[in-house]
């Protein structure tokens, strides 16, 4: 029997739908062992919505396929055979979109989603107890020194697992002992995400002024990275930023030329 | 037909708004006022004014920023088409003279004729919008004058000639025909040069206010306008207008010509109107190929710029924006290919490659998600925590720009590959070594694929600064399939025999929609980005230089934004469909002359 043309795109229509819900997650799963990375609902609605649009103008590309679909829609519709399948189908939309508006407006104790930028553009300077500091062109100072560098880096390994692993973790993953329990969560530093794609006046400012020090489009919510400015001095912040780098082995986005 | 006389009356009524305003004796002067004693008074401060909010003007009914906003993006989008078109229309004249077939410099004919009424409401809009800054933004605009000045002169004595070069080439096209073509070339050749000239300098007051050059860190001139001129940010801004006003001219002529198709009877008209789409959309997508490189270098020199100004662009808080832009360059690409694909319908032997498309859709598909996978995910806590962290592992390597360029260029390829299609079923290989040559392409395509993928996965392993350059790469690789492609094609249709005729208007009217979504996405687009450019500069006018004192000096909400783009693009569209019809009213009037159809539209 020769599937009809409208079942096979709907056919195509579930397997994506399938692979965004649990392959990608499948697949995290692979990678993250003991997480179960979900696609964001926000985001696979936006998925779905390309992929049922790419499809329709598929079927429409083509005269021949799209009055088969125009008659398979017909028939649908129109046919006396087709009776019970066509008023389970509205049942089943109609029920569907009564449980979506249910689901959308049930009280519910979850913070709402907002989007937090991860990384919001820093100043283009910052002062801590009266020093300035250029952020267009701070750089680590240490970096240049190399014959202290093993020393430095000794020296922010020694603070990092003093002040940091609590939160940052031990494999600096941020997956540390507290880490579950802030929203946002402490930043992994090995992802490419973070620190991979940082100059180090970055790191210099976002350690010095922590959570309190970002600006409104780092919120909505709180970060609890502490203010180390007040615990470190300057020095010590940029041993334990040559730290961050030299034990994931990435480096600090350099400045452009 | 009552909606479109209803449709008519409203956008004759902002026209006649705009005419009135236009009117006003500053109109002509405007552009000339540039070094006008007013400025003189400021111009004792050495370095840039620090302004205060009693420096700005304040008119009841008006708010100085929506007024000059929308002034100066309706201007863009009229100068980008006016610009735009003149490009294409030359290298369609000189191929109709060259193969002397009389289509050709019809086609182009026509194309300037829609570009010729765009003109006038080009300069009606530039008016406006100098006397807007002029009189809500004084400082600035006198301090702009300050610098600017002698280059103010400039483009106001290369509007003239732009004029000139327009209205010679437009209506001499009939009478220099024949041996005196030649001349119609050149006279459209400095018509371009002009043009683009022209873009430049007025780019450079763009760039200037993002990224100053030429002053001190107190807005101090040092004197040499050509450095203040030639800021970092300027030839990337300058290539990628060039590129997308090609494109914008493209895809408003095609929805033009979709416009006529629809309203065509005559199945004649209808074969013209129907190639008229074909060869806009191809001019739309050809020009589009380049431009996500060229936007990338341009993000590249913002960044190098300014770290802050960087992340302020693609990480913060306009960082929903780009999903925006993304999708709707997917829209773009979509409906480009969409009409594509209907296009077989024109074939007779498109049976063989037809079965292809639904590759092509899944290629595209898969493309386009990653493209416009977000940097940042928005999720709820629950999420989060079955995530296990603002990291997603399978996503999260798909938000970075190794991904996104990968993506695009794979996407292009795939877009190219369609009309390639389209272009080889026409002809029939019936020698071996052509099916060698199709063999041969094939692999090219397969070892591109492979060769970008490669670099994009390549890219995760080396710093980030190092990771953008290597989009150079990839887009050479592109580049370098479509050039080829395009040679052996040439050759084997050269040598072989065509397989049926093309049917020029046997194309379903739902493809003409596709180019409507082609030309409404890509002002979209248009105006958004513009608004991203010119809003990272935050509360500057000119960036680190000139702080914006007055009330206006926040950023927008991105809700408030848009919706301000989507006004400034109804409009333009709305005007738009006006000269539609204002160059449909003269063909009408002259249509007994037939081809002489010239001195119609003002
Ligand atoms: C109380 C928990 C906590 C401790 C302790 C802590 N952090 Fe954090 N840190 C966070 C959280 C949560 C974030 C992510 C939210 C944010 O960006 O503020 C973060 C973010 C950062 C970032 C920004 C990374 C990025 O990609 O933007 C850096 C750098 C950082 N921490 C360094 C440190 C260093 C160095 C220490 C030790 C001196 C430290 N943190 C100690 C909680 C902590
Ligand atoms: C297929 C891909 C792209 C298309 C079709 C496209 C199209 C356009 C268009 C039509 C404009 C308006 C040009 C004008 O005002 O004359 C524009 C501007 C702009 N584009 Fe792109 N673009 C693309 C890719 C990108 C990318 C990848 C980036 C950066 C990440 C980018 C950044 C910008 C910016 C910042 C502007 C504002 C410039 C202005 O002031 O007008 N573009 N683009």
């Amino acid at each position: 029997m020769r599937v009809s043309q409208t079942i096979r795109l709907l056919l195509v229509v579930a397997v994506a739908y399938a692979i965004v819900e649990l392959g990608i997650p499948a697949i995290g799963a692979l990678m993250k062992p003991g997480t179960w990375p979900v696609v964001p609902v926000h985001l696979v609605r936006l998925y779905l919505f390309f992929i049922v649009i790419v499809i329709l103008l598929y079927a429409a590309a083509d005269e021949e396929r799209w009055s088969r679909v125009r008659g398979d829609f017909r028939f649908f519709f129109g046919a006396p055979g087709a009776r019970i399948a066509r008023t389970a189908t509205i049942v089943a939309i109609s029920l569907a979109g009564g449980y979506g508006a249910y689901d959308a407006v049930r009280p519910r104790f979850e913070t709402p989603p907002e989007l937090r930028a991860v990384h919001p553009a820093p100043p283009s300077s910052f002062s801590i107890g009266g020093k300035m500091y250029d952020l267009l062109t701070l750089d680590n100072p240490l970096r240049a020194d190399k014959q202290n560098f093993a020393g430095d880096v000794k020296a922010g390994a020694a603070i990092f697992f003093k002040q940091c692993f609590f939160c940052h973790g031990d494999k600096l993953d941020g997956r540390g002992l507290y880490a579950d329990a802030f929203h946002p969560p402490p930043a992994n530093f090995r992802d490419i995400g973070t620190i991979a794609q940082l100059q180090e006046s970055y790191l210099f400012w976002r350690i010095a002024t922590g959570g309190p020090g970002l600006p409104r489009e780092g919120g909505p919510w709180m970060s609890s990275m502490p203010v180390w400015h007040r615990f470190l001095s300057e020095t010590e912040i940029w041993q334990v930023i040559l730290f961050l780098y030299d034990f994931t082995g990435h480096a600090p986005r350099a400045r452009e030329p | 037909m009552r909606a479109l006389a209803s449709m008519l009356l409203f956008v004759l009524v902002l026209v006649a708004f705009e005419a009135a305003l236009s009117l006003a004796p500053w109109h002509e002067g405007a552009m000339a006022a540039a070094g006008a004693p007013a400025v003189e008074a400021t111009a004792a401060q050495p370095g840039a004014p620090k302004l205060t909010v009693a420096d700005y003007p304040r008119y009841r009914g008006f708010n100085s920023r929506l007024t000059v906003w929308i002034a100066a993006q309706l201007h863009l989008f009229f100068a980008a088409f006016v610009l735009g078109v003149p490009i294409f229309v030359l290298v369609i004249e000189f191929i109709g003279w060259r193969n002397g077939d009389p289509r050709y410099d019809r086609m182009a004919h026509e194309f300037i004729k829609i570009s010729m009424g765009a003109f006038s409401l080009t300069a009606t809009s530039g008016g406006i919008l100098v006397f807007a800054l002029a009189v809500f933004y004084p400082g600035l605009f006198a301090y702009l004058t300050r610098i600017f000045g002698p280059v103010m002169m400039l483009y106001a004595l290369l509007f003239l000639a732009e004029t000139a070069c327009l209205y010679a080439y437009y209506y001499g096209w009939d009478s220099m025909q024949g041996r005196r073509k030649p001349g119609h070339l050149l006279l459209g050749l400095a018509l371009n040069v002009v043009g683009t000239l022209l873009m430049g300098l007025s780019n450079s007051w763009a760039t200037f206010m993002m990224a100053p050059s030429g002053v001190d860190s107190q807005g101090v001139f040092a004197g040499n306008v050509w450095v203040a001129v030639a800021g970092p940010l300027w030839t990337p801004l300058n290539v990628h207008r060039f590129l997308a006003n090609i494109a914008y001219g493209g895809a408003i002529v095609g929805a033009y010509a979709a416009y006529k198709f629809i309203a065509a009877r005559a199945s004649e008209a209808k074969a013209h109107y129907d190639w008229m789409g074909h060869t806009a959309n191809g001019i739309a997508v050809v020009a589009m190929l380049p431009l996500p490189f060229a936007g990338y270098w341009m993000t590249k020199e913002i960044y190098a710029y300014s770290q802050q100004m960087g992340i302020t662009l693609m990480g913060g808080v306009f960082a929903w924006l780009f999903i925006i832009q993304a999708v709707l360059i997917g829209t773009i690409f979509l409906a480009a290919n969409f009409y594509l694909w209907c296009g077989m319908a024109r074939l007779d032997g498109a049976n063989r490659t037809a079965h292809l498309v639904k590759y092509i859709a899944g290629v595209l598909v898969i493309c386009f998600l990653v493209w416009f996978t977000p940097h940042t995910l928005v999720m709820t806590a629950r999420e989060l925590a079955t995530i296990g962290g603002a990291y997603h592992p399978v996503l999260g390597p798909l938000g970075v720009m190794s991904a996104k360029n990968t993506a695009v260029n794979i996407m292009i390829l795939a877009t190219f590959f369609t009309y390639q299609l389209f272009r080889r079923s026409m002809v029939h290989s019936t020698r071996p070594w052509m099916a060698r040559a199709s063999r041969f392409q094939v692999a090219l395509y397969v070892a591109a694929v492979a060769n970008i993928i490669w670099l994009g996965v390549y890219g995760y392993f080396v710093p980030a600064n190092i990771r953008i350059g290597l989009s150079v790469p990839q887009v050479m690789t592109t580049l370098l399939v479509i050039i080829v492609c395009i040679v052996v094609d040439e050759v084997i249709a050269s040598r072989s025999k065509r397989i049926g005729a093309v049917h020029w208007g046997r194309m379903p009217a739902r493809a003409q929609y596709a180019l409507f979504t082609l030309a409404v996405a890509f002002t979209w687009l248009m105006g958004l980005m513009g608004y991203i450019r010119s809003s990272i500069r935050q509360h500057w006018h000119v960036y680190t230089v000139m702080r914006d004192g007055s009330v206006d000096a926040f950023t927008p909400t991105i809700g408030h934004a848009t919706a301000i783009v989507s006004v400034c693009t109804l409009l333009f569209l709305a005007l738009i469909l006006f000269v539609f019809w204002l160059s449909g009213l003269s063909r009408a009037r002259e249509a007994p002359a037939g081809l002489a159809e010239a001195g119609a539209t003002p």
